[in-house]
Parts: C-alpha cells; sequence; structure tokens
C-alpha cells in the first residue's frame, strides 16, 4: 500500500478555501487571473499570505498557481511576485513557462515547483526533464488514460498530481473570441457586460446539441472548457493504488455548494480506502450525493481514463 | 489584398542587423521539396514517418530524405525535420534510433517540441541542431534564454508575439529566432488546444487534429438560476423547475441570419511588412503548409525570395511590387491578416463568412524541356487543358508571363484537343522562353 494522497483543491477566495478546508481537501491551489491560468477566483498576495496561515493552522498546504504562458512585460512583475509568494510561505508554485523557473532560481531558490503544461504534460520521460531541472511535481494532461497513468507512475523521479473531478480546459487562445463574435455580429456591449466565468456562456456545435461547451474571457484571453465534467470516483482505487501523489478536484464554473459536496465524497472514499484497502469497496451512494447537485446537462464521465486516441 | 486595413502601422524600430535572414519553406514530400528549393528556399522543412505532427501528409522515407538533402545541398539548401510531437510514454522507445537516423541521411536540424525528444538529440546526436518548436508557445525573452541555455541554437516563437516584442527578445538573447509569416494559423495558443481530442478522440498533439475550430458553433448565455441545478429525479417533482431542464432560459446570443461562432483564423501573409520583419531582427522566415499543394510552395517562396532579396539588396529604396500580392493571391487559400505582429487579432481576423472556395488558380503543367530554336515546350500535364485557354508561366526569381494555349500534340506529334491524362507529356509553342521547373497555371 502506498502513502495518502493529498487531495487537492483550487479554491477561489478566503471564504471558499476555509469551507473546503471543513470538507477535507487538503491542500489549496490559489493565485490571480494576471499569473495563473483558469482559476476560480483572484487571491491577492496578502491574501495568499492569510490563506498560508490559516492552511498551515489545520495541517494543510497551500501552493500558488503562476502557470501562465508569460509576456515579455510580465516577466518583471513576477520577479516581485515569486519573491512576494515565497514570503508569504506558499508550499510550492505551479508552473508552465520556463520562464517562471528561471525566475524562481533567481529570486526565490527555496520554492518548490510544480510542472504543469496542460495538454501536453503525457509522458513520464519528460516529467522527469523538468524534474531535473527543478521541479518536484508533474501535473498530468487530462486527455491520458488510465494504463498511461498508472504505467509511468514507477518511472517517475517527482511526484504526481492527476485531475479526478470537474471540468478540463480544452482550448486557450490569446484571441478575444466571445467580444470579436459579438463585434463582428453588431452587437453592442454593454460597458459593463461581462464576458467572463459569471456570465454562462456556453457554445454548442452543430452536430452535437447535447454537449455544453463554456467559453469565457479574462486577461488571458479565451478559454473553451470540456462539456462532461470528469469523475473518476467509482475507480478512484485504481489511481490510489498506482500511488499518485496528489488529486485534483476541479472546481472553476461550479457552485460552491456543489464543490463542497465534491470534496466531501472524496475525502471519504480516500479514507476509506486507507482504512483497509483489502476491504475496500466503492459506495454507490458516494456518488449519487454528486448526482443529486449534478448539472443535469453535464455529463459525469470518466474523461479520457478509458479512451484510445488515435493520431 | 486584405492585410492592409487597420493593420498598417509602419513599425518604428531601429534597423541593427543586416544579415540576410533565412526563407524556410514546406515540403509535404520529395517533389515538394525540389519546388520549393528550386524556387528560392534557403531551407525546408519535411516531416518523417514518425514523431511528426502531419500524419496526414505523405512524409518522407529515409531514403527520400537523403534524396532530399542531396538535391537541396545542390543548392546550398538545408533539410529541417519537424519531430514536434507531444510523446506519449508508449513514443518514448526508438526515439534515439530515428534521431540517429535522420543525422546519418544529412538533416540539419530537427524541430522540437517536447523537451524529452530535445534532451535526447542533445545526448546522442550532438551535432544535431535542436530547434524549438513554435508547440511551446514561446512569448518571452527569459524562456527563450531558458531553451538557449539548453543548447537551442534557434527557437520558433509563438504566433502570439508581437514584433516589439520579438525585438526585445533579440536585445536579451543571442539566438536566432524564427517566425512564421506566411500560411493557416492556429488560433489557439500552439500545443494548447485538444478539441479534436474530444470532439473525435483524434489527439492533436500527435498529429491528430482535425481543425475543430473550424467548425461552426452556436454562442448562448445559461440564465438558469443555481437552484436550477437538481437531479432529474427532483426535477420530475417539480414543475416550476422542470423548465430550466428543457433549456427555457439558455438564451441565444444570436439571430438567425447570424453567421455562426467559429474559432477559425484567417491566413497569416507578411508580404506587405517584409522590412519590418528583417529590421526586427527575425533570423528565419517561416512559410505554414505541408500539406498544401506544389503550386502554393513554389509561388509562395518565389514572391517572399524575391521581396527579401530586394529589401536586403537596397533597403532605401525597397519598394512593394504589386506583382507580388498579385502572385501570393493566386495562391490563397483563405482571406489573410498580419496575425499578432501589429496587435492582437480583433472580429476581422476570424473567418465568420462560408468559406469561399480555395485557390482561384489550378496547377496545370511543368515544363520539362524548351527547344530554344523552335520555341516549343514539353509540358508534363498536372491538370486538364486545352487550346484556347488563358495561361501563366511562372518561374524562379518572378519570371512570368500569360498567353493562350495555341495547338498541343502529344510526344508521337498526333495533334490533342486537350491535355486529359495526368503527367502525359506534352509539346505546345510558348511565347517566350522557359526551363525545367518553370510551372504554367490556368484559372478556374
Amino acid at each position: 500500500m502506498g502513502k495518502k494522497p493529498e487531495l487537492l483543491v483550487p479554491a477561489g477566495s478566503l471564504v471558499e478555501l476555509q469551507a473546503y478546508l471543513d470538507c477535507g481537501a487538503d491542500a489549496f491551489l490559489i493565485g490571480e487571473d494576471k499569473y495563473g491560468m483558469r482559476l476560480p477566483g483572484n487571491f491577492t498576495p496578502a491574501e495568499i499570505a492569510e490563506a498560508v496561515k490559516i492552511a498551515h493552522a489545520r495541517g494543510a498546504k497551500v501552493y500558488a498557481c503562476v502557470n501562465n504562458l508569460v509576456s515579455n512585460e510580465l516577466l518583471e512583475d513576477l520577479q516581485d511576485y515569486m519573491k512576494q509568494l515565497a514570503a508569504a510561505g506558499v508550499d510550492g508554485v505551479e508552473f508552465g513557462d520556463p520562464a517562471v523557473l528561471q525566475i524562481a532560481k533567481q529570486v526565490a531558490p527555496q520554492l518548490s515547483l510544480h510542472w504543469n503544461a496542460e495538454m501536453t504534460s503525457t509522458n513520464y520521460s519528460t516529467a522527469n526533464y523538468w524534474g531535473s531541472k527543478g521541479a518536484s511535481r508533474v501535473v498530468l494532461a487530462r486527455e491520458l488514460n488510465m494504463d498511461e497513468i498508472t504505467e509511468m507512475q514507477p518511472h517517475l523521479e517527482i511526484e504526481s498530481e492527476v485531475q479526478v473531478h470537474g471540468m478540463t480546459n480544452i482550448y486557450h487562445s490569446k484571441r478575444s473570441l466571445v467580444r470579436n463574435y459579438m463585434a463582428h455580429q453588431g452587437r453592442v456591449i454593454g460597458e459593463n457586460e461581462s464576458v467572463g466565468k459569471e456570465r454562462g456562456l456556453f457554445l454548442i456545435e452543430a452536430e452535437r446539441q447535447e454537449e455544453k461547451f463554456p467559453i469565457y474571457e479574462d486577461c488571458n484571453g479565451t478559454h473553451i472548457m470540456s462539456s462532461d465534467d470528469i469523475c473518476i470516483l467509482e475507480d478512484l482505487h485504481m489511481l490510489l493504488a498506482a500511488d499518485v501523489d496528489s488529486m485534483k478536484i476541479e472546481t472553476i464554473l461550479k457552485p460552491m455548494s456543489y464543490n463542497e459536496i465534491v470534496i466531501r465524497v472524496y475525502r471519504q472514499a480516500i479514507d476509506t480506502y486507507f482504512a483497509d484497502p483489502e476491504a475496500y469497496e466503492f459506495d454507490e451512494a458516494w456518488i449519487e450525493a454528486i448526482r443529486q447537485v449534478q448539472d443535469p446537462e453535464r455529463e459525469l464521465s470518466f474523461g479520457f481514463f478509458y479512451k484510445e486516441q488515435v493520431y | 489584398m486584405q492585410t492592409a486595413g487597420k493593420h498598417i502601422r509602419k513599425y518604428t524600430g531601429k534597423r541593427y542587423r543586416l544579415e540576410k535572414p533565412e526563407l524556410l519553406a514546406p515540403a509535404g514530400n520529395l517533389e515538394k521539396l525540389k519546388f520549393a528549393v528550386h524556387y528560392g528556399a534557403d531551407a525546408v522543412y519535411i516531416g518523417g514517418q514518425k514523431y511528426g505532427l502531419r500524419s496526414g501528409a505523405d512524409n518522407f522515407s529515409l531514403e527520400e530524405m537523403r534524396e532530399g538533402v542531396e538535391f537541396a545541398k545542390k543548392y546550398g539548401a538545408k533539410v529541417f525535420v519537424a519531430t514536434n510531437i507531444y510523446a506519449h510514454n508508449e513514443d518514448l522507445a526508438g526515439i534515439e534510433a530515428y534521431l540517429r537516423d535522420l543525422h546519418s541521411v544529412g538533416i540539419a536540424a530537427i524541430i522540437v517540441a517536447d523537451p524529452i525528444i530535445i534532451d535526447t538529440a542533445r545526448r546522442v546526436v550532438p551535432e544535431l541542431e535542436v530547434h524549438l518548436s513554435t508547440q511551446q508557445s514561446t512569448v518571452n525573452w527569459q524562456a527563450v534564454q531558458f531553451w538557449k541555455e539548453e543548447g537551442l541554437p534557434r527557437v520558433v516563437l509563438g504566433r502570439e508575439t508581437s514584433l516589439e516584442e520579438i525585438e526585445e527578445i533579440k536585445q536579451h538573447v543571442d539566438v536566432e529566432i524564427e517566425a512564421f509569416i506566411h500560411g493557416a494559423m492556429c488560433s489557439s495558443y500552439s500545443g494548447r488546444c485538444v478539441l479534436s481530442n474530444h470532439f473525435t478522440d483524434r489527439d492533436s498533439n500527435r498529429g491528430g487534429c482535425c481543425q475543430s475550430c473550424r467548425w461552426k458553433y452556436d454562442l448562448f448565455e445559461d440564465a438558469r438560476p443555481a437552484e436550477a441545478w437538481i437531479s432529474e429525479e427532483e426535477a420530475r417533482d417539480n414543475s416550476v423547475l422542470r423548465q430550466f431542464q428543457l433549456g427555457v432560459n439558455q438564451l441565444p446570443l444570436f439571430n438567425e441570419e447570424d453567421n455562426s461562432f467559429t474559432m477559425g483564423s484567417k491566413d497569416l501573409c507578411m508580404i506587405e511588412h517584409i522590412p519590418d520583419l528583417i529590421d526586427v531582427g527575425v533570423d528565419s522566415f517561416k512559410i505554414e503548409g505541408r500539406m498544401k499543394s506544389i503550386h502554393y510552395v513554389a509561388t509562395v517562396v518565389n514572391v517572399y525570395r524575391q521581396a527579401i532579396d530586394a529589401y536586403m539588396a537596397d533597403p532605401d529604396n525597397y519598394v512593394l511590387k504589386q506583382e507580388w500580392l498579385e502572385e501570393i493571391q493566386k495562391a490563397a487559400n483563405r482571406p489573410v491578416n498580419t496575425g499578432f505582429f501589429y496587435d492582437v487579432p480583433d472580429h476581422e481576423d476570424h473567418i465568420y463568412e462560408p468559406e469561399e472556395k480555395a485557390m482561384p488558380y489550378d496547377f496545370a503543367g511543368l515544363v520539362m524541356e524548351y527547344d530554344q530554336a523552335t520555341g516549343i515546350a514539353v509540358i508534363q500535364q498536372r491538370n486538364h487543358f486545352k487550346p484556347g485557354q488563358e495561361i501563366e508561366f511562372f518561374g524562379p526569381k518572378g519570371t512570368f508571363f500569360k498567353q493562350t494555349v495555341g495547338k498541343i500534340w502529344d510526344e508521337q506529334g498526333n495533334e490533342l484537343d486537350a491535355a486529359r491524362h495526368p503527367l502525359q507529356r506534352i509539346k505546345m509553342k510558348v511565347d517566350h522562353p522557359v526551363s525545367y521547373f518553370d510551372m504554367m497555371r490556368k484559372k478556374k
């Protein structure tokens, strides 16, 4: 039996962080859109320091999300930001752009670094390569299947993180796709009109009327999200047996009440497994609790866990 | 040309570099390689049988690569191989042997996205140059510096980089910068799109992209209150909430007559801005399109070759020639723009309207021989043509003339009413001297 994995949850505010802590989350991913991608809400550096205090007092960890593709312009601010994160005492920093790695080495060498290149973290050798550059964890691509994830665990020289629940990003552009479309239509966009997360915008592809793909804009451009929510709960024991170090529940674009229930359920499943792995059995009531609050228009699916992709 | 309009804004950076940039062209197969090189490419990039991102292209066997390298060498041109997938576990075995093979057939450089392929190449074949692929979406100088320290002499920047940013990068890091200057574009950050995986189970980052970004979508606003997020069972007992299940509060953000939403981008075309690109220090001008035709490759390479040469020969008296714009248009697949070089693309930079038919011209024949005494050329048929049709001949360095097809004969001297058979050798009189590799095109 391996060690108990961490249950990681992105939080959008201190209120959410407190609530998710109460539900049994072990670690939090927080930050602000300027530096991190697709966060459920923004934390100022002062709030990050506060979050660290709250979490550490209860034995939980806080990771800062700094996984944007960085522009030249942002490089300078990034130096100060990394110093602030180090001073706040965060337990790690998630990065995708090598610039963050370079800057961390210069100004905050004590920070642990988690490599998250989203769709492109797809094999153990590349993960180990980033390990040799200073990363202590790889966030695996959500497009990997269960076989790929489990077979790479023994080869990994660094920790692994796998998303077990929630939606995923499937397209990211620097362009303002929603605003551009509205401008093309000649639609007048009100001064305070939002095309951000809170607006609830979604796309339907002509031949897939049942699938709704959330879309929103922020300072990093346009993000399109999956039409289904990953839910590996039923087969969680397979990941637990494979020794994955961190399991992430994605909370973005979900009400807090939904996330609380999901976190509690996964907490219970993980604890049940580690109480006695041999006797562990999946409890239908767990997933039923999630179904009760699941948006009926979003399928709970195994994502790519059991898919074979072609190319 | 549509590259103009709002984007016309002279880049004002100072000129500090006068080395001639490389013109880098795509070559989907051996024949395209030969045309690209003959029409003036300094280097071509191709795909091998493995690890490339165009699984739909012909791609080169090692033997074909060897032949391509030999051919290019005669022109002083180089051959690069795109090994730009993001590898999965199962792809790892075999990389070393493949890279050794590439080196052994004389490939000058590989274009790589996945660091494990970079690392393997540096270790196994250190003499093989490694260029960082645009798939890494590198858009800042610090990241460029990182890759330089990893031993890479060249970085292909993310297409989101502006001219000003390129200049900053060049000022901070002594490294070759390659930039796409012409062709189709991902509208996403390259590598950051798995629409294809979600819609069709085809892995975009291993060459399976099915271009879902160019499909048609409808945009809606979800106006259901949060309480509507209840289970179907609950909804059955509650008629008020039931309506939300049926999508009643999901508002279409389009009218019947509106074009659909799309992410599809216009194509990139920088022919009107060659001086700006040279002045900021772009070292390699890359044309997209390993899947494109010979006609496309030859036409586009030909034009950029002339523009680059003209500017480098006399920067102060450089003039953009109208004929270059006309030529480029003949190989255009879509409306064009200037990408991110001057500004972030806006609503005029997508293709919302139904796409018009591609390229107005067909490649009709290839000149094989020319007899100066008689003015008769032997043309290899590449598409149907017949006497009376208006045609154009063009060759490297911008040679160009129009004529009407006169009498045509097969090689035995039998007069033909039309050239119908693919690759048939057809004789015809041409109005001006032509030579091997010159191309004949006709309007569709």
